[in-house]
């Protein structure tokens, strides 16, 4: 599983670089162990000091877990991490701190109505006399982001700070404090073009002062651009790494992805002609003002499944509540079976017949401190069987959601049992059990899969394709590009907010479908 | 969880705080010098003759029927995640200009009695109400701005008193509003407590005990089995969920806090019906922050507060005997401050424990997921993107690539 | 609502008063306050009022303004860093127990003690509660105000009954000494020369004299110390590395945990202060009676959050808020009428700030406010006198008025009333 080009593939047994310094980070076999999974397994990694260094890998593939390896935060079950050829054991951040490594993370810690300057010194305040000396943090502050380029304006306050600046706050945070390596954890997740461009530049005034920077992100245009040397995760494990120069975004893509993608089951078209949701160039705008939803329109028929494709964080999220009418919409409109609900509350629009499995079923799909029948009741208020006039049925409640733990398999001691007790999975099948249930007319699954077991999973597959058979139109969001491509009729690629792609899932390569989501395949040297 | 097993776990909280609400008291008593179980004993006797026994048990009743409405009002509030703190001077307010105007008609007794508690019940109602608006529209605390509106209710009520709604004569020093009508009087009970062959007491049994029992079926069927109730209850429970359930979130706060206001309102009732027939500064006062206590003792449902509501009053009526035993009566009172405080803290510790036992209890009841479908990136930690804490695939299982 | 402009703007955080004029901030609000004075003179003039700015009113606001001041302050404290405080009222009520009991035995200086001392252990209960055991901070805060009625009624009955010193159920016995106080040599006292230019009635300079008179004659060592502290504060909390830790803890919790600070330890802290304040503020209480009497708080701890939330959490918006809820209360005190008079300035102040919305297009609020306006001003033609109860509930009107108008503006700390459990957040 090499890849094509580049300096060594496999993992090798060399101490040092090329000319002869030790690597300024360096992990050799870490392994790291949870309840039931293998996050990392046999990672080797090797960063060479002054370079930029990515590591590249889809959602779930382990980054996240190894950099809190060398952060300090946990500890390998197996592996070494060697700083400049010594080995060394993090029994917290603050080892790590102390040895020179610092993490700017993706959810920035800030204080919001703190100036840059109290952000940055706050835990490392220099004093004199007991008062807290600003001059001095201010000079230091000043010298740091002169000498990175980082433009910092020390009594600014943060909320005034756009994303970028934000960031390069947490990059001063982690400067001031003596880090010689910065790990950045997907810093362009939250970035626009233009800051990404900024953020770049920045790093190499890093390099150029000869620091270090471990740059994790599955952006790969990105960090082709950016990065001198990369390494490629995929399922826990090193699959190899990569020099940008030599290799292209379709190599990388396809290590990151794997070139071993399902065929979607030849099967009839179950698609009629009658629209049943039309979505027409709706936007909407997050907090700044900035469109997170871009002038988005589709249209789902009945019997359609309408795929949408896309990494995590390009408005599929704050889509569906646009849809479901929980965010309001700053242009377009929204119909359902011809009729503009555009307005309608979200009681009209479940009422209308549109179902909804939320992406984050803790949050929005159930109540967690209520019982089972409960949970059946929750979206459904307002009709049998869980209403009867203004009152709650309770025994047809408790009856119905008896029936829908027996066909859609949800494992759990009764009706009575706390939503909390049961494992992601069953949850899971309950929401699906109830939506369905309701005969929606279209369906808006978000993520319907997400940490469910396999047989789970491919028993609401089933569901979905047999009410999809039926005539009910379902909106498809998913990560998981086994589902997107094996339950699609349509698949759609969302990136940054608009719909950049309408793809044939009995067609699309995994390259094209890759490249789609991570924005390679417009720019340059796609080659 | 068995059905006991969730009594029990239901129940551990407010026993646990009177556990520790009683030995602290025991405590303090002991330092005074008095015995404790002398002041147990007197509090817990309620006479030596049949007719002061039952004597007892109306003044522990009347007590009751107040607490128990003041508790429901608050519970009501709670339960959707509300703070109503304003239930003191929702029932003061409501109290006086009730008894104003049940003063100045004079109506057949059903009509009579009905006007009345529609007007308590509106003004309550108005009075949380403008709370609930300013929440919803500018934003406000719902807790900043009860308390402040609780000093303008006592202020507003102070001055009606001693002005347009004055009923005592100049110089008098108990200022009353006008005496109402006999029409406007709630009939009592004592001849329930003679029919059932127990002697007659000395004060009369408030017959409001019917109704405050009636609403208090009322609510709890309200909040259990309508769909309102359920909508007010998910909403408290997780606002998110109930959000995408459909519910409007700022209606629900208007409508709950009308609803925990005209409870309120009923509140001054009984003793304004069944005893005093007026409105005066030695009117009942202090029951809106007892109800506070009487509910999160009982734990916001109406069987607990009846049974907090209860014990409240039994410790109110204990002062009397005390203070003839020569032990501060307030003690009674530091048994209650403490059971609030305790039972607070012991909800808190409650809360996790039955967290922690659902979720083992789930964990070993479903099958291990072995393999897992696309998940979000690590395993227990709190990995970024979505709040599914499930674990993610086992790597180099062949299911397909994660996007 | 249009939180937009305001964020998109300057940034800058204002005041509900200062919200009204442009320029530099601390500019605006001197010339605020110089503003309202010359009203409010000009409104002793037209109502013929003298109380309004005599000496005696300015020295009674200054003795009742201390103890708002000082729960304020405590809530100060305890929010920014994070924990809500309803409990004030009851850690004040513990304090003016702890200060009669102490004080009629040991003198004003023992009532200092035992003041503090009584509304730490307060403070501590409402610590352990909300940090340690994770209650939610509101409903501790309302247990602990029924607990310290209880203990202080159950402490009463114990100590005061059958006291030779005297005292009852609902009081202690006097206090065997007074605090400290001076007047100004020439001034205040002696010669008198500022008495004498305030009896002279002109117009501003007599006012400016008798506002002078009044903070400087017969003022307690222990108010000056008490004034102090709200400088003190500040700069304790903006200008010491401990202040920025704290606030961090209030601000955002997790980043601070992740920065090494003891988010922990410094919310125990900053409630304990909370609680010592609160309770100074009970003493003082007591010293203005020389007695504890019960029910002496009167609500002070929560007009005091109310100073707190009128003046944005900042050590400086808060002492304009209590002082002007101390003005209001010691104005009532001395004449009754006098308050009316105040009606007109809230009038013309009415007026001002609807012709001020009505050039922002914001015509809703200048409607309303115009309607308010033109209240005061038929209140302050038509009625002789305000009742008591009526005035008694201005401070609790006046907050909820600013919270309603200026809810946007106000900023309170970010993570104010979070229940904060390491990891889970």
């Amino acid at each position: 599983m090499a890849a094509p080009g580049g300096a060594g593939g496999s993992p090798s047994a060399e101490a040092s670089a090329a000319d002869g310094t030790p690597y300024a980070v360096e992990l050799r076999g870490i392994t790291k162990r949870f309840p039931g999974v293998v996050a990392n397994k046999d990672i080797e990694l090797r960063v060479r000091r002054g370079e930029v260094h990515a590591i590249v890998g889809e959602n779930g593939a382990g980054k996240s877990t190894l950099m809190k390896t060398l952060y300090g935060m946990h500890r390998p079950d197996e592996g070494t991490i060697l700083l400049d050829g010594r080995e060394v054991h993090f029994r917290s951040p603050a080892d790590a701190i102390a040895a020179g490594i610092g993490m700017v993370h993706q959810h920035f810690m800030l204080a919001d109505n703190f100036t840059v300057l109290e952000n940055v010194v706050l835990g490392s305040e220099p004093t004199r006399r007991g008062r807290l000396d600003r001059a001095e943090a201010r000079s230091r502050i000043v010298d740091i982001s002169d000498r990175y380029s980082l433009g910092l304006r020390p009594d600014e306050l943060v909320e005034d700070l756009g994303v970028g600046d934000r960031q390069r706050v947490e990059i001063a945070k982690v400067l001031y404090r003596g880090a010689t390596t910065l790990i950045l954890d997907e810093p362009t997740a939250v970035l626009v073009p233009q800051e990404v461009d900024e953020l770049f530049s920045n790093l190499a005034e890093l390099k150029r002062e000869g620091l270090t920077v471990i740059f994790i992100s599955h952006k790969l245009d990105e960090v082709r651009r950016v990065a001198d040397s990369i390494t490629v995760i995929r399922r826990g494990t090193t699959v190899g790494t990569a020099d940008p120069r030599t290799t292209t975004t379709k190599q990388l893509a396809e290590m990151m992805v794997g070139s071993e993608l399902p065929t979607p089951e030849t099967r009839t078209s179950t698609v009629r002609p009658t629209v049943v949701l039309g979505v027409r160039e709706i936007s909407t705008l997050n907090a700044e003002g900035r469109a997170v939803v871009d002038r988005v329109s589709l249209t789902v028929r009945e019997g359609e499944v309408v795929g949408v494709a896309g990494v995590e964080g390009n408005g599929q999220a704050e889509l569906v509540d646009a849809i479901m009418g929980l965010r309001p919409l700053s242009g377009g409109e929204i119909s359902l079976g011809g009729e503009d609900i555009s307005h309608w509350s979200t009681r009209a629009r479940r009422d209308g017949g549109i179902g909804f499995i939320p992406e984050d079923r803790h949050r929005q799909g159930m109540l967690l401190d209520a019982p089972l029948w409960e949970n059946r009741i929750l979206g459904h208020q307002t009709r049998p069987p869980a209403a009867k006039g203004p009152f709650i049925d309770r025994r047809a409640a408790r009856t119905d959601t008896e029936r829908i733990m027996r066909e859609y398999d949800v494992r759990a001691p009764g009706a009575d049992t706390l939503a909390v007790a049961l494992s992601g999975g069953n949850q899971q099948k309950l929401i699906v059990g109830r939506e369905m249930s309701a005969g929606p007319r279209v369906l808006i699954a978000a993520h319907p899969t997400r940490g469910v077991d396999v047989g789970a999973q491919a028993a609401i597959w089933e569901l979905l394709k047999d009410a999809r058979a039926e005539g009910m139109g379902i909106v498809l969001i998913s990560a998981d590009l086994d589902e997107l491509i094996g339950l699609s009729d349509t698949l759609h690629v969302m990136l940054r907010g608009a719909l950049v792609a309408t793809l044939d899932p009995a067609r699309v390569t995994p390259e094209e479908l890759g490249g789609h989501m991570t924005g390679a395949a417009t720019s340059a040297g796609a080659a | 969880m068995s059905v006991v097993r969730r009594i029990g776990l239901a129940l551990l909280a407010p026993a646990l705080a009177i556990t520790v609400a009683l030995v602290i008291s025991a405590i303090v008593i002991a330092l005074i010098g008095e015995n404790p179980l002398d002041a147990f004993r007197v509090m817990t006797d309620l006479g030596d003759t049949p007719a002061q026994q039952v004597q007892s048990i109306v003044v522990i009743l009347n007590r009751f029927v107040p607490l128990f409405l003041a508790g429901l009002a608050v519970s009501v509030a709670f339960r959707m995640g509300l703070f109503n703190i304003g239930v003191e001077g929702q029932y003061r307010l409501a109290t006086i200009l009730a008894a104003a105007v049940g003063a100045a008609v004079v109506l057949p007794g059903p009509l009579h009695l009905l006007l009345i508690v529609v007007v308590a019940v509106a003004v309550g109602a108005l009075w949380a109400g403008i709370v609930g608006v300013l929440k919803v529209t500018r934003g406000v605390s719902e807790v900043i701005s009860s308390i402040m509106l609780n000093f303008v209710a006592l202020g507003l009520a102070s001055y009606l008193l001693t002005g347009p709604l004055r009923g005592s004569e100049e110089g008098a020093s108990v200022v009353t509003t006008t005496p109402i009508a006999e029409s406007g009087w709630f009939p009592d009970l004592n001849g329930l407590l003679t029919g059932l062959g127990l002697a007659e007491p000395r004060s009369d049994l408030y017959g409001f005990l019917v109704v405050a029992l009636i609403v208090g079926v009322l609510v709890a069927v309200l909040i259990k089995r309508t769909r309102f109730g359920f909508d007010l209850r998910a909403t408290g429970m997780s606002p998110s969920a109930a959000t995408a359930s459909g519910v409007d979130a700022r209606s629900m706060v208007v409508k709950t806090m009308l609803l925990s206001g005209a409870i309120a309102g009923l509140v001054g009732l009984p003793d304004l019906l069944g005893d005093t027939h007026q409105f005066g500064t030695e009117f009942t006062a202090g029951l809106g922050f007892l109800g506070i206590a009487v509910s999160l003792l009982g734990r916001n449902s109406p069987l607990g507060i009846a049974f907090a509501a209860l014990l409240f009053a039994f410790l109110d009526r204990a002062a009397l005997p005390l203070q003839f035993a020569d032990i501060p009566s307030s003690v009674v009172t530091i048994i209650q401050g403490t059971i609030v405080l305790a039972v607070v803290i012991a909800n808190e510790i409650a809360r996790r424990l039955a967290l922690r036992s659902a979720e083992r209890a789930g964990a070993s009841a479903a099958t291990p997921p072995p393999l897992s479908g696309a998940g979000g990136d690590t395993p227990p930690d709190d990995g970024p993107g979505g709040g599914d804490q499930d674990r993610t695939g086992q790597p180099g299982q062949p299911q397909g690539a994660q996007a | 609502m249009t939180t937009v402009e305001s964020s998109a703007t300057t940034g800058t955080r204002r005041g509900p008063l200062t919200a009204l004029l442009g320029g530099s901030r601390s500019r605006r609000i001197v010339w605020l306050l110089i503003g309202v004075f010359v009203l409010i003179s000009a409104v002793r003039v037209i109502s013929g009022e003298q109380e309004l700015t005599s000496s005696q009113t300015f020295s009674a606001a200054l003795l009742l303004a201390v103890p708002i001041a000082l729960a304020a302050l405590g809530g100060l404290f305890s929010e920014r860093a994070g924990v809500v405080n309803i409990g004030l009222e009851g850690m004040m009520i513990l304090g003016t127990w702890g200060a009669g009991w102490a004080g009629y035995q040991w003198g004003w200086g023992g009532a200092v003690l035992g003041g503090v001392a009584f509304g730490l252990a307060g403070g501590l209960l409402h610590a352990i509660a909300t940090v340690t055991f994770g209650v939610d901070h509101v409903v501790s805060g309302v247990a602990i105000n029924i607990l310290a009625a209880g203990i202080v009624r159950f402490l009463s009955e114990l100590f005061f009954i059958d006291n030779p010193a005297g005292g009852g159920a609902a009081q202690s016995p006097r206090l065997s000494s007074r605090p400290p106080e001076f007047s100004l040599p020439v001034l205040s006292s002696g010669p008198d020369l500022l008495g004498k230019i305030e009896a002279q009635h002109w117009f501003l300079i007599s006012d400016l004299a008798g506002l002078l008179r009044g903070l400087t004659s017969g003022v307690g060592v222990l108010t000056v110390v008490a004034v102090l502290m709200i400088p003190g504060a500040y700069l304790l909390l903006w200008r010491t590395a401990f202040g920025l830790r704290l606030r961090s803890c209030g601000e955002n919790p997790a980043a601070a945990d992740s920065l090494g600070v003891p988010v922990y330890r410094m919310k125990y802290v900053a409630v304990l202060i909370s609680g010592a304040l609160a309770g100074l503020g009970g003493v003082f209480l007591v010293f203005v009676a020389n007695i504890y009497r019960e029910g002496q708080t009167g609500g002070r701890g929560f007009i005091g959050l109310a100073a707190l939330i009128f003046g944005n959490w900042r050590p400086g918006g808060l002492a304009a808020g209590a002082g002007l809820f101390g003005y209001a209360d010691g104005l009532q005190l001395r004449s009754r009428t006098a308050v009316v008079a105040l009606l007109l300035l809230v009038a013309v102040l009415l007026a001002a700030l609807a012709v001020h919305q009505g050039m922002k297009r914001r015509f809703l609020q200048a409607a309303i406010a115009a309607v308010f306006g033109a209240g005061a001003l038929v209140g302050f033609i038509v009625i002789d006198e305000l009742p008591p109860g009526i005035v008694f509930f201005t401070p609790h009107l006046t907050t909820l008025l600013v919270l309603s108008l200026a809810s946007q503006r106000l900023r309170p700390p970010k993570a104010d009333g979070l229940v904060y459990r390491r990891g889970e957040n």
